[in-house]
């Protein structure tokens, strides 16, 4: 267990300084920055000047490790455009997108498993065949798009929702079903398809000779069996949910770190943008290593190993 | 009074394929019938019939299927799990995968208990659990209890199960090879402790066995299985001393005195296979592999009375091994 542990964490360490490396080396490329920062109607001087004031002008690795020295200490440098810390403006709007990302993700399972339960249950019938056209129609149905199709429909028309901004709970809605569609097929799926495998298992057989409720059958010995991959694919389906939230966040006018993101990007504001792509990298990373540690939690197989 | 497990004219079938074809047994109270037959014959299929924990896509009819005179074909799934795990119990042939990998030997010992005595206490079902691996011979049961399948061997799980199956002091006892993974001293102490259930409780049990010895030391009768039919059923005594249809004879080759059965002894090999039979087939389903089929073999096969309780079916006269020995000599 330990062991497994310890290499789960050197596999996040490594893609942690993978993705470092990626999104400095992102806006590195994409230009030269210092022309980006100078603005259009700088001249060369001005350029040179701005060069030497970002130390832009030093070789790309010492520049490199400077910025992955003041990462590590929590310094992200500072954003051009908020002229504020990016760090400051990154822990004022992750809670709005890790609020969402979790609203996203309950709503999606609370979709997704029983469905995908209902699916197994009544297998090859005309209920799994529904429930899986509803899968597949929701993966086919692009977010902006389901966006647009919700703002209509629960705010303009019905009035039940706020269409944008931040302020309740309500704001939370539409966004986060909008999320749960991209995770639900998937999710669904694995569900569907861990509780066909369990309830053919010999052990259910046991457990219906033992006269067990259909309730304890279905939930206790073929859920708990099946829910393992569900478990930690629905760790790394925030960790998606989270990044898919630069779209959402822009569509619903949300204040999370996806639509700083989007600010950014029109801003040329690169310390911002750099800083956004880690921190949700990163997040993702730790997803991931959540997933494990749950699966191992769940599984008294790889506990012991 | 009637048998505790009646079963008449029972039918299995998976798509294309008539797993069971007519089967009949009977198992009284206090009795132990041994189910025996090559791979494939349709034993375990039988058993789980009986259950009802048939695979999905299974088709059973019975012209009788009844436990304690009460009938099991129109029961309710629910009122079946009243009785399964209760007053009849299963043990599977596959201890490997029969047991929930999540869950430790302790709480799916005490849940069949539970469910049907609500009231246990957990520490209560926990000690019946101890004293039931005490008694199919696990050494340490109490640290058992904690413990998950993965961590036992194929023989501990095996006993488990057994152990789980006897939790409710079930009236019927299905056990499909039961101590096939089990070396001979722990198989014997199982076959003490389920010969002490049925002497002090009255516990039936339908056996499925390749092991003759088991078949000579434990039944009081026999029935043989062949492609999904039971050929032959008797007593223990007169199927070894007399036994009729060419089937059971093929098995029963290799034991030279009848009643002379070693310990470990399988079952004889006959040249070629079990056929798969597809439903609508006419005839005796052993005739391509028998020594005496003839051509009204391939027509409806007679129910042949051959002594008391002894029946098997064949076109072959009753006597047509004493007279065929006759006739040699
Ligand atoms: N779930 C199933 N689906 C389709 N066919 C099946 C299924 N279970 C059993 N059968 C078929 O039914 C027939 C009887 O199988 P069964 O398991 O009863 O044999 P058995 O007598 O118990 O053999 P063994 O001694 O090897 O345990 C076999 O031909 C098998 O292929
Ligand atoms: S019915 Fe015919 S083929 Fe079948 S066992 Fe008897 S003699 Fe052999
Ligand atoms: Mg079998």
């Amino acid at each position: 267990m330990a062991r497994f542990l310890l290499r789960r964490l050197l596999v996040a360490l490594l893609v942690a300084a993978t993705v470092m490396t990626v999104s400095f080396l992102l806006t590195r490329l994409s230009g030269d920055l210092a022309i980006s920062i100078a603005g259009p109607n700088a001249t060369q001087q001005d350029v040179e000047l701005v060069r030497r004031a970002y130390g832009l002008d030093r070789p790309l690795w010492l520049q490199y490790l400077d910025w992955v020295a003041r990462a590590l200490q929590g310094d992200l440098g500072e954003s051009y455009f908020f002229k504020d810390r990016v760090a400051n403006l990154i822990a004022e709007r992750l809670p709005i997108t890790m609020s969402l990302g979790l609203v996203g993700l309950c709503i999606a399972l609370a979709v997704a498993l029983p469905l995908g339960i209902l699916a197994a249950v009544r297998e090859n019938t005309w209920v799994d065949r529904a429930v899986m056209l509803v899968a597949l129609i929701g993966q086919a149905m692009p977010s902006f798009w389901l966006g647009l199709i919700l703002m209509i429909v629960l705010g303009l028309r019905l009035g039940w929702l706020p269409i944008s901004g931040t302020g309740s709970w309500q704001h939370y809605v539409m966004p986060g079903i909008v999320l749960a569609f991209s995770a639900i097929p998937s999710l669904m799926r694995l569900t569907r398809a861990g509780m066909i495998d369990a309830l053919a298992s010999d052990y259910i057989r046991t457990a219906r000779a033992k006269g067990l409720s259909r309730l304890s059958i279905l939930v206790k010995h073929a859920l708990r069996n099946a829910a393992i991959p569900v478990v930690s694919i629905a760790a790394v389906q925030l960790g998606f949910m989270l990044g898919g939230s630069i779209v959402i966040e822009t569509v619903f006018a949300l204040h999370g770190v996806g639509f700083l993101a989007w600010e950014s990007i029109s801003k040329n504001d690169f310390p911002v943008v750099q800083a956004v792509v880690l921190v949700l990298a990163l997040i993702y990373v730790g997803l991931t290593l959540l997933a494990d540690l749950l699966n191992a939690a769940l599984d008294p197989r790889l506990r012991a190993a | 009074m009637s048998a505790l497990l009646e079963v008449a004219g029972l039918h299995v079938r998976f798509g294309e394929v008539a797993a069971v074809r007519g089967a009949s047994l009977t198992v009284a109270r206090g009795e132990t019938h041994c189910l025996v037959g090559e791979s494939g014959c349709g034993k375990s299929v039988t058993a789980l019939a009986v259950m009802g924990l048939l695979a999905r896509g299974a088709r059973r009819e019975a012209e009788r299927l009844a436990f304690a005179g009460e009938d099991l074909r129109g029961l309710s799934d629910r009122a079946m799990s009243r009785l399964r795990g209760d007053r009849m119990a299963m043990i599977f042939q596959e201890p490997m995968t029969s047991l929930n990998p999540s869950y430790t030997v302790g709480s799916q010992m005490t849940e069949v208990l539970r469910r049907h005595r609500p009231g246990t206490t957990r520490a209560r079902a926990l000690d019946r659990a101890v004293e039931l691996l005490g008694r199919v011979g696990i050494t340490a049961p109490a640290m058992r209890l904690g413990q998950y399948p993965h961590q036992l061997s194929g023989g501990l799980r095996q006993r488990v199960m057994i152990a789980m199956a006897l939790m409710c002091e079930p009236e019927l006892l299905i056990a499909d090879e039961p101590t096939t993974a089990l070396d001979v001293t722990v198989q014997a102490q199982i076959l003490r402790l389920l010969a002490g259930l049925q002497r002090d409780l009255g516990l039936a049990i339908l056996l499925i066995t390749h092991d003759l010895g088991i078949v000579a030391r434990v039944a009081h009768r026999v029935s043989v299985m062949y492609a999904g039919e039971v050929v032959e059923s008797a007593p223990t005594a007169a199927l070894f001393a007399a036994p009729r249809h060419p089937y059971t004879r093929g098995l029963l080759a290799c034991v030279p005195v009848p009643g002379k059965v070693r310990r470990d002894q399988p079952l004889g090999s006959i040249p070629g296979v079990v056929p798969r039979i597809p439903p609508g087939f006419a005839g005796c389903a052993f005739r391509d592999r028998c020594a005496h089929a003839r051509p009204e073999c391939a027509a409806a096969v007679p129910r042949r009375a051959a002594g008391p309780e002894h029946e098997f079916r064949c076109t072959l006269a009753p006597d047509w091994a004493t007279r065929a020995e006759a006739a040699l000599a």
